[in-house]
């Protein structure tokens, strides 16, 4: 009976992640392997792979072709983008954010790595901690992964030696340690022979510890969401304007981070005003208590001048509202940063004005060196400071994911540049 | 804090009200385009879900190819009453009248010829967004394209030249002359759907149900018997029972055996199953590996 078949309606979590590796790391066939053994891959994929196997001479099948996309890709061997894939198992369903390892790396490992829980770190066990493992990491680290997972894979190419897996081991810890990097586990695999992807295989019995699906389905993603600070972002304010609900205002959005009951004193900002939950409106019904990432209506007891953009925060739990702070930017478009230049910046529901002011230092992502730069290129990553044309309602990017980035746009080109995660609002 | 179970349905139906807003609050003129299937039904709920209890701040949306199944125009226009949203319908027919669609024969699939009437209807009423239930889990060119997907004036999609989408930040700006096309269930998979429609009761065309049918084995499926499709020369007409997992152009939407006769034994078929849900019911996608990504760069949904 195969995994999926035991799914129970509506009882799994979803959880999301990356997968931060080369070709040459095999990532594509630890994919494969993931979704070949959890069941998950349809006869009609596989046979089209394996006539592909076949048609470039090669015998069995080639999981890694299960990850190949696009025509234009295929012709060339080469992945060009960012790939979603979706499997599930009987306890959770999983989407993977499967990110291409050339050079565009950098934006397209911060554009997967942006909504995810986990991060799979792939490492080469014949290759040992390179380079790009710690760039991978730095990635990891600054867009706030709250699991990672060290994977050291090939391990069938080095005699499956413990040795050699726990001196990797170490080698990470030590430069990891200046990261901030949370929850590290290491699993030693083989992707190619299915040795602790889903199957433990017979190679490892020296390793303790879980096999990879094991801790994607177990891992507790709980927490990664605040359950501290309510933060409201208001999208759509409804007016029905009927004759049953002539004075009803609702105020639509999703709670970021936090919960909210009926009966709370709020605060709204940027304005300051202050007034009261009357009622959480859900399709269904009114409840009386609501939590980050749910959708919801809210009224409030007062009327007030309330528009997109503005936010809810619980009284007495105030964000920063401010007009300047400063940033990590990744920088994501072919065209340069123009300092003379306006943007747009768009953070949570608001679309406003803003000038990068100054560069204080990029980071070479290999070294994690602080360099000295007036410009900044496609997978730049720099530290700066940016003002807004008007207030924006914001937290530390660390302490609240939600409310502590932003992208900025290009307005006559109307491209999305740039990526920005708050560090210290209030400078 | 107390802990709460948020399930994965919860996570996505979340995700896709937080779209349709965004969609809803940035964009001038969006329509949300609805077809009567499996996917635009879960749409039309979500938007529900999003906007009650006001109304929708966009019209639906249908492009008829007028190859569609009777059971679900009936449908179509029913749900779009019930709700007391506006539908707009717009014709293919109207294309090959104008000669902007030029047919070989009268049953060829209409399918690929869907993208000119959309994009003369889109011009027709100026839409800079369209909404739509497209799913990444359907196929491999999907699976690499955004939520918000940038359009050019010629309703072109350039798989090498996307914006980049990071967190729930959603880039809805476009210039005069192009658009958008939005996909709020993107990370939906044909499982979740159903498991969907279950728990929020919906109801859907009968066509989607074990039914017996008229069918001829044609290549490797199984195709309706209509006046569209007759049999040829050695082809049998048999009755089997079959039921759908896509509705679109009667002349290439293939049935598929199945003795599924509610929503829990669809859930569990399609739980067990083996075979994708394109590669099962749409001929028009099995003409070669990248058919849909050419499709797509031609305007497509």
């Amino acid at each position: 009976m195969s995994a999926i078949e035991k799914i129970s309606l509506d009882q799994t979590e979803l959880l999301r992640f990356i997968t931060a590796g080369s070709v040459d790391d095999g990532k594509s066939t630890l994919i494969g392997r993931l979704l070949h053994d959890s069941k998950s891959i349809f006869e009609d994929q596989l046979s089209s792979i394996t006539n592909t196997t076949r048609k470039r001479g090669m015998e069995g099948v080639d999981l890694s072709l299960l990850t190949d996309g696009l025509q234009a890709e295929r012709e060339q061997g080469i992945t060009i983008d960012v790939a979603y894939r979706y499997f599930a198992t009987p306890k959770r369903k999983f989407i993977i954010a499967d990110t291409p390892g050339h050079e565009q790396y950098t934006r397209n490992m911060v554009t997967g790595a942006s909504t995810a829980n986990l991060a799979i770190i792939l490492v080469d066990a014949r290759n040992g901690v390179l380079t790009q493992s710690k760039r991978h990491s730095f990635l990891a680290s600054l867009v706030g992964i709250p699991h990672i997972v060290v994977a050291i894979n090939k391990m069938d190419l080095v005699d499956y030696s413990q040795s050699v897996f726990e001196d990797i081991c170490k080698d990470f810890a030590a430069f990891a340690e200046d990261l901030n990097l949370k929850n590290i586990v290491y699993i030693p695999m083989s992707a190619l022979r299915g040795d602790m992807v889903v199957e433990r295989g017979d190679q490892l019995n020296w390793y303790q510890g879980t096999t990879l699906i094991d801790l994607l389905e177990s891992v507790s993603i709980e927490h990664d969401v605040n359950l501290d600070d309510f933060r409201y972002p208001i999208q759509w304010v409804c007016r029905p304007q009927t004759q049953d609900l002539h004075d009803f205002r609702g105020y639509m959005g999703r709670i970021e981070s936090g919960s909210i009951q009926v009966g709370d004193d709020i605060t709204l900002l940027p304005s300051g005003l202050k007034s009261r939950i009357k009622e959480i409106v859900m399709y269904e019904g009114t409840v009386k208590e609501a939590y980050a990432p749910q959708s919801v209506t809210l009224t409030i007891e007062d009327h007030l001048d309330i528009s997109r953009g503005d936010v809810f925060v619980k009284t007495g739990d105030t964000p920063q509202v401010t007009q300047a702070f400063n940033a990590m930017l990744c920088w994501l478009s072919e065209q340069p940063l123009d300092p003379n230049r306006k943007y747009l910046i768009k953070h949570t529901a608001r679309m406003v004005k803003a000038v990068v002011g100054q560069i204080d230092y990029r980071v070479d992502v290999n070294t994690m060196q602080h360099e000295a730069t007036s410009t900044l290129n496609m997978n730049d990553i720099a530290h700066v400071s940016i003002k807004v044309q008007k207030p924006l309602v914001c937290d530390d990017y660390s302490r609240n994911r939600a409310t502590g980035c932003f992208i900025l746009i290009d307005e006559s080109t109307n491209n999305t540049v740039a990526a920005g995660m708050i560090d210290s609002p209030n400078k | 804090m107390s802990s709460h179970t948020f399930t994965h349905l919860d996570a996505l139906e979340s995700e896709a009200v937080h779209i349709m807003r965004e969609v809803a609050a940035e964009c001038a003129n969006p329509v949300l385009l609805f077809s009567g299937g499996k996917d635009s039904i879960v749409m039309l709920r979500l938007a529900e879900k999003a906007f009650r209890p006001g109304r929708f701040p966009f019209p639906l949306m249908h492009i008829d190819t007028e190859h569609n199944f009777p059971e679900v125009i009936e449908f179509r226009d029913r749900r779009a009453k019930e709700l007391g949203e506006r539908l707009i319908v717009r014709s293919m027919e109207d294309s090959i009248k104008k000669g902007r669609v030029v047919l070989r024969s009268e049953d060829q699939s209409r399918n690929p010829f869907q993208s000119v009437t959309l994009l003369d209807a889109i011009a027709e009423f100026e839409f800079d967004a369209c909404i739509g239930g497209a799913r990444r889990d359907e196929e491999k060119a999907r699976a690499k394209e955004r939520i918000f997907s940038f359009r050019d004036e010629f309703g072109q999609w350039d798989p090498k030249n996307q914006r980049p989408e990071l967190w729930d930040i959603y880039n809805t700006r476009t210039h005069p002359g192009e658009n958008i096309r939005v996909f709020p269930i993107s990370n939906w998979t044909e499982l979740d759907v159903w498991e969907y429609i279950a728990r929020e009761n919906l109801e859907v065309p009968n066509i989607y149900f074990a039914h017996t049918r008229e069918v001829i084995r044609r290549d490797s499926g199984l195709l309706p018997v209509s006046h569209l499709v007759q049999p040829q020369d050695n082809e049998q007409v048999e009755n089997i029972v079959v039921r759908f997992r896509t509705v679109g152009d009667m002349s290439c939407t293939c049935p598929v055996e199945s003795d599924a006769a509610n929503i829990i034994d669809i859930i569990t078929e399609t739980a067990m199953t083996r075979i994708t849900e394109r590669g099962a019911t749409r001929m028009d996608d099995q003409t070669s590996d990248a058919s849909m990504e050419l499709r797509k760069k031609e305007g497509y949904f």
